[in-house]
């Protein structure tokens, strides 16, 4: 979740989803779109756009910013017919997962949908990134290491 | 001055042709997929795309390959490309209190709150060549089954070491601006000025090549400057990138990248200003590269001079000599552009000398008569 995360439960609720979408492995999204079931019409109002985006560090971690690199990235809006606006901004250079990420943002934002969205996308999607996390922090706690300090005498 | 020369298309597309097969090598070995150097040369990719000041694998094991390997060529390339995209945002700072830890370790202390975590790391191999991997099978990575894991839940922040520190004021603190902090600057648009702000140092040294950074990092340790650093603390992993885009006004993340963290602890003996306290240098690069990060810290540390009151006596100390010199892509276009005919250029050379040395066995032609 954004470390910024505002008080407004609204704006909660979809940074989680916007944030879930945008970490999904290749053909997550693919197959979930082709799993909907009455799929919407939308139309591009920013079709997808690769760009780059500017990576900023803290000097020692927590001090002021500095620009450290760039990353790439893909931007996409979508509207549905209702007038629902998704937006997309993922890592990367995949337009169709910024395409498929905005469109599942805009049917997202629908109340009638949400929570079906939410039960058969949204939720799969965050398990399975929160599995790779655990089975990655796993992996590196085998080599979890106790130091021994050993006292030299001396001459 | 250059002057320009004309012709030698045919040759020209020749050499491309046999540069392809140099690249292909023997057509009876199957070609390398950028997939294949992406999962299995990663430390390769990481350089490449932290010099090549561009994260993104896919892209870096391209370079690669179409580089023969050639790291400093692939940086060029990655370089090039990046100038044909647009800029879409800026991320928020990202906050490495909160990075997948894959690999923490100190030197300063044994036993650290989260623990230390060796992750994969050649520092304890016998550097003993494994002809396993030149044979067929046996390259390792199935690992043992994960263990029930120990350390804290994936999403707990782990403190930085220095932070400990911190709180009993033994070292120099590192806080973001109270008030809205200006962007920082930005070297890809603005050129590099001196003397220059820290945040501009620093984003030379992220991109800055490795070799170069390590040598002059070492030279600090050896005593050209006076660094006694320590490791206080080296992590790797992921952090998540956050942009606020103006059509949203909030922040979103967009995916994770792996970078590397170095916090060096220098030592300071303080001034009328400030007590004796620690001092720091910071590293932080994509990728996994510890030897970079490390070499950032201690040059980070030794150009810090000017506001530590030190004197500027060492090369790694001297901000003009580091950053101007610091960038391969720079520094391998001027060395390499000898190679472009200068046949005008050397010609007028060519007739001064031999006028100067008309002159010069003159006066002995006279004075033999």
């Amino acid at each position: 979740m954004p470390t910024s995360t505002g008080t407004d439960p609204q704006i909660a609720a979809r940074q989680r989803w916007m944030g879930i979408l945008a970490r999904a492995e290749d053909g997550a999204l693919e197959a979930a779109w082709a799993d909907l079931a009455d799929k919407p019409e939308y139309r591009l109002l920013r079709p997808p756009e690769t760009g780059l985006v500017m990576v900023r560090g803290r000097a020692g971690g927590t001090g002021s910013a500095f620009n450290m690199g760039e990353m790439s990235a893909t931007r996409c809006a979508v509207q549905l017919e209702g007038g629902e606006v998704g937006i997309a901004y993922v890592a990367g250079r995949s337009a169709r997962h910024a395409e498929l990420a905005a469109a599942f943002d805009a049917l997202l934002q629908q109340p009638g949908r949400r929570e079906e969205l939410d039960e058969a996308v949204v939720t799969p999607l965050e398990s399975a990134q929160q599995a790779r996390r655990e089975e990655s922090r796993a992996n590196a706690d085998r080599s979890r290491v106790e130091f021994f300090a050993m006292v030299r005498e001396r001459d | 001055m250059y002057v320009a020369v004309k012709g030698g298309e045919k040759a020209i597309e020749a050499s491309h042709s046999l540069l392809d097969s140099a690249r292909r090598g023997d057509p009876s070995v199957p070609e390398l997929s950028t997939r294949q150097i992406s999962e299995q040369l990663s430390l390769a990719v990481d350089r490449v795309m932290a010099e090549g000041s561009l994260y993104d694998r896919e892209l870096a094991a391209l370079a690669i390959k179409q580089a023969q390997g050639d790291l400093i060529e692939a940086v060029f390339l990655l370089r090039a490309y990046r100038t044909t995209l647009p800029r879409l945002g800026n991320s928020e700072p990202i906050d490495t209190g909160r990075m997948a830890i894959q690999r923490r370790i100190s030197a300063t202390f044994k036993d650290i709150p989260g623990g230390q975590i060796l992750g994969p790391t050649y520092d304890y191999t016998h550097r003993l060549l494994d002809f396993r991997l030149a044979g067929e099978g046996g390259s390792g990575g199935e690992g043992s089954a994960p263990e029930e894991g120990r350390g804290p839940p994936p999403d707990e922040a782990v403190p930085r070491i220095v932070d400990l520190l911190g709180r009993e004021g033994l070292i120099e603190e590192e806080a973001a601006s109270e008030t809205a902090e200006a962007p920082p600057a930005d070297i890809t648009r603005e050129p590099l000025r001196f003397p220059a702000d820290r945040d501009a140092r620093l984003q030379a040294l992220a991109r800055g090549d490795e070799g170069f950074l390590l040598a002059l990092g070492y030279s600090s340790q050896r005593g050209f400057s006076n660094n006694h650093p320590f490791a206080g603390e080296i992590r790797y992993g992921a952090v998540a990138v956050e942009i606020m885009p103006e059509e949203l006004g909030f922040a979103v993340e967009i995916g994770e990248i792996e970078v590397t963290e170095v916090q060096m602890v220098n030592q300071f003996k303080g001034s009328s200003a400030a007590p004796p306290q620690f001092t720091r240098g910071y590293g932080l690069v994509f990728g996994h590269q510890e030897r970079k990060a490390m070499s950032m810290a201690l040059v980070d540390r030794a150009l810090r001079c000017r506001e530590l009151d030190e004197a500027a006596v060492a090369p790694a100390q001297d901000e003009e000599f580091v950053l101007y010199h610091s960038d391969n892509v720079e520094a391998s276009g001027f060395v390499q552009h000898l190679k472009l005919p200068h046949y005008v250029d050397f010609q007028s050379e060519l007739e001064l000398l031999r006028k100067l040395r008309a002159e010069f066995e003159a006066p002995s032609a006279e004075a033999a008569e």
